[in-house]
């Protein structure tokens, strides 16, 4: 009988996990996929210098960080695929969405403080808790750059680095 | 106090270097926001407490790597940097480390 209860607990919660999980997902994505529209005019990028070295600008950092977490469904499938190794899909979106989230509140930080384009933006991974539910934080970080009054206008045709992109960042806005 | 991880800033030039500065703290989870993750972890999805955990951990180290700098004297931190390690299960040291410089404007 406690056997049966057992089970029984198991199998609700790997269901709750199943459709409650695919439900968050669902609308993780598509809330991702509306602020990366809101958000396409703040540009990010990975190069280490400044399109521009000469011209004032001023410089801050800014960053985004999201910790996310595995639902009981995908740490079980997860549990199964370790007996046979391959591809983990169901982390694999997990980190994804991760990183695109962390990526957009870096944007929304860059945003609120007036800026349009971040550069040097690195990511960082860390493992909050393994086991039976993993949980990652995943934290970007990156320098926001603003052009000091009419300077910043003036250098967007000088430009050559990043062409279109930082001739749109120098737009006074969207 | 200017906080980059650039390796030079457009239009200002450094003058004086002054070493590595850095900003640490160490954080534990909450008894209660383990449980509400332990919780949430059923369903997956944001642990927005913990985002909250490592946001504020990110900030104090950073102010702790500003403070450094102060008071070498230094008007900027560049080549920012961070680490993140897990101590012992739940606790996690937050590291901010740059090079504390001197800025002018060219």
């Amino acid at each position: 009988m406690l056997d049966l209860i057992q089970i029984g607990i198991f199998l609700a919660l790997l269901a709750i996990g199943y459709f409650a999980g695919s439900i968050v997902e669902r609308r993780h994505y598509a809330s991702i996929r509306q602020r990366e529209r809101a958000y396409a005019d703040v540009l990010a990028f990975m190069v280490r210098f400044p399109p521009d070295r000469v011209t004032p600008q001023r410089a801050f950092l800014v960053h985004g960080t999201v910790v996310v977490s595995s639902d009981y469904f995908k740490t079980f499938v997860a549990s199964l695929r370790n007996l046979f190794g391959g591809r983990f899909r169901s982390y694999e979106t997990l980190m994804e969405r991760a990183r695109r989230e962390a990526l957009l509140r870096l944007k929304a930080d860059a945003r609120r403080r007036g800026a349009k384009l971040v550069v040097c933006v690195r990511f960082e991974t860390t493992t909050i808790s393994s086991g039976w539910a993993p949980s990652m934080e995943v934290f970007a970080y990156g320098t926001a750059l603003i052009p000091e009054g009419e300077a910043g206008a003036q250098s967007s045709g000088r430009s050559r680095l990043l062409g279109d992109g930082y001739a749109r960042y120098a737009q006074p806005g969207p | 106090m200017l906080v980059s991880n650039l390796e030079l800033v457009p239009g200002k030039r450094v003058t004086a270097h002054f070493g590595i500065v850095q900003g640490s703290t160490v954080r534990a989870k909450h008894v209660g926001k383990d449980i509400f993750a332990g919780l949430k972890n059923i369903v997956g999805g944001e642990l927005k407490g913990y985002t909250e955990l490592m946001q504020e951990a990110r900030e104090e180290s950073i102010q702790r790597m500003i403070a450094e700098a102060e008071s070498m004297g230094a008007n900027a931190i560049l080549n920012v940097r961070f680490a993140t390690t897990s101590i012992a299960a739940g606790a996690a040291e937050i590291l901010a480390y740059g090079s504390a410089v001197r800025l002018e404007d060219i």
